[in-house]
């Protein structure tokens, strides 16, 4: 799913010191989460610093296997609520990635009725016309 | 981090003395004015603003010099300076304002009691105006959008994917809330349902005429899956005002005080505006948890003490989720307290949004749900619970919210 109108961009991600390294890899095909080697922890969204041991320098970016399954889903059908650049309907997903830690994306080719709470998923990208590059989620077998 | 929580069991080591608790009894809500609930105000958000401020000085019996506090939303497009000018108050000598939202309504009378038991100001001005519905919005350039929130708010990294506005934010913590407790739409119909029963008593409410049918909500249009067009507010133009004064000044006017028994905040880690899908559950409400643990902690009061309540319903499956995180029933409970109706509505055990709240009254950023919350202490609700003692109001959620518990 998740077709996009032509001519109507995307909203860009707000990307800053904290994050740009999570984007950069993004752009190349790589789903990467920060990683805290002092406590053996993923998190997600990045930030500055380990919430657990307050650490800076324990930080690195690691890749994701980029499979995990559907947390939770909202259904977008009415033009009102929805962003224009996106066909309808579409679905909002959160993925819980095998790592633990959940992310907020877009399905890809999976119709409607079958976004359901639990669904097995993979990562996958796509590179838009306007030069930006978007991660969306799969079916995937379980 | 999120171990009090789950195991909810609330950590008092690191609060102050409950002794220390100044704001207990020393302040009262004193006056309560608004404006007509419509859909085009026809006029500026400052103006609404002024005539709900004078509605509440009347109401209070104040003068309008006596006024010397005002605490704003940081949302509202409103500001004090202004107020004052076009109200002829002479000078204020403690201003303050409240973040987050609707996570801000309670939160301005924690200010405002705060202030008065610290002896900063004595008559505080609480208010919230909003032309939510028809969008004639004070200092607003025509032709703008107007933007709810700053990128950051979300760590930048949901705007890609579509995911935009308020009733979609809420619907994904309500996909997984449904789905954990094995909820229905029909379930979720009844709050709705109750909310316009007792906005069908209320003569201002925007719904009053308007009866609502479960069989009505469940066959609406979807707004965001799972939400449908019942399970969310209604966009309200309109202003309303509180008027908050010590309890020695509360006496001596003309309404029966509304005593602040106890005001409280709460925020919890790994939180966004509205998009804190990263805790380890989604299905509940943390900061409401956390603001409810230390209501009840300053006041002495537990949940089965409270006559009547006003929880914040910006969308149907927020009341539910209350009830649970405020104690009034247990985790994952929520849905059987609503469900049929009768433990909510008037007459019921904890009849819930008398006025018709956010979803059938009207949606002012939990402002007018303090307002019914004093009309039930005063005994002048259109839905009034009899001989109620201890009303309680909630804040906005999803967001570092607030709450405020009322006695007579």
């Amino acid at each position: 799913m998740v077709k996009l109108i032509e001519g109507i961009p995307i909203m860009r991600p707000y990307i800053d010191l904290d994050n740009q390294g999570y984007w950069d890899a993004v752009k190349n095909h790589k789903l990467v989460l920060q990683y805290c080697t002092k406590c053996n922890r993923f998190i997600h969204p990045p930030r500055p610093m380990c919430p657990t041991c307050r650490s800076q320098d324990t930080m690195e970016w690691k890749e994701s296997s980029g499979k995990g399954i559907l947390y939770s889903y909202v259904m977008f059908t009415s033009p009102k609520m929805a962003y224009p650049a996106y066909e309808l309907p579409y679905a909002v997903v959160l993925v819980e990635l095998e790592e633990g830690v959940r992310i907020v994306t877009n399905t890809h080719e999976i119709e409607p009725d079958e976004v359901q709470i639990g669904l097995p998923v993979e990562v996958m990208f796509e590179d838009l016309p306007d030069g930006q590059t978007v991660y969306r989620f799969k079916k995937r077998e379980a | 981090m999120f171990d009090e929580y789950l195991a909810r069991r609330y950590r008092t080591t690191t609060r102050p003395k409950k002794e220390h608790y100044l704001v207990k009894d020393s302040a009262a809500i004193v006056g309560i004015g608004a404006t007509e609930f419509s859909k085009d105000s026809g006029r500026s958000e400052l103006q609404m603003v002024c005539e709900a401020v004078k509605a509440a000085v009347d109401d209070a019996g104040l003068q309008m010099e006596e006024i010397d506090g005002f605490v704003r939303f940081e949302m509202d497009y409103t500001d004090e300076m202004h107020i004052c000018s076009s109200l002829g108050i002479p000078k204020l000598t403690y201003f303050a304002e409240c973040g987050w939202g609707g996570g801000a309504s309670c939160s301005t009378i924690v200010h405002a009691a705060a202030a008065i038991a610290a002896g900063v100001a004595e008559c505080i001005v609480c208010y919230r105006g909003m032309n939510e519905a028809s969008g004639r919005r004070y200092g607003r350039i025509p032709g703008t959008p107007s933007i709810m929130t700053a990128p950051r708010d979300h760590f930048g990294s949901i705007l890609p994917f579509g995911h935009c506005t308020p009733p979609g934010w809420v619907a994904m913590f309500a996909s997984r809330y449904l789905h954990e407790f094995d909820a229905t739409a029909e379930d979720l119909a009844w709050v709705s349902v109750v909310c316009r029963e007792h906005a069908n008593r209320n003569p201002n409410a925007i719904f009053y005429d308007r009866p609502l049918t479960v069989q009505e909500c469940v066959e609406a249009r979807m707004i965001i899956e799972p939400l449908r067009l019942y399970d969310c507010c209604v966009d309200t133009d309109g202003a309303v005002a509180i008027i908050v004064a010590s309890a020695e000044k509360a006496k001596k006017l003309k309404q029966k005080p509304a005593y602040i028994v106890g005001a409280t905040q709460g925020n919890a880690t790994e939180g966004e505006l509205m998009t804190s899908y990263y805790r380890p559950v989604i299905s509940g409400l943390p900061e409401a948890w956390y603001t409810g643990q230390e209501l009840w902690r300053v006041t002495g009061a537990i949940p089965s003490d409270v006559n009547v309540a006003q929880f914040y319903d910006a969308f149907s499956p927020l009341i539910p989720m209350q009830l649970e995180e405020y104690g009034f029933c247990d985790r994952g409970k929520g849905m059987d307290f609503c469900r049929g109706g009768d433990r909510i509505r008037l007459g019921g055990e904890l009849p819930c949004n008398t006025s018709g709240s956010h979803l059938s009254e009207a949606y002012l950023h939990g402002m007018n749900l303090i307002a019914e919350a004093v009309r039930q202490i005063r005994g002048t609700s259109t839905a009034q619970v009899k001989n109620a003692e201890l009303s309680l109001v909630t804040g906005g959620l999803g967001i570092p919210t607030s709450a405020i518990l009322l006695r007579n």
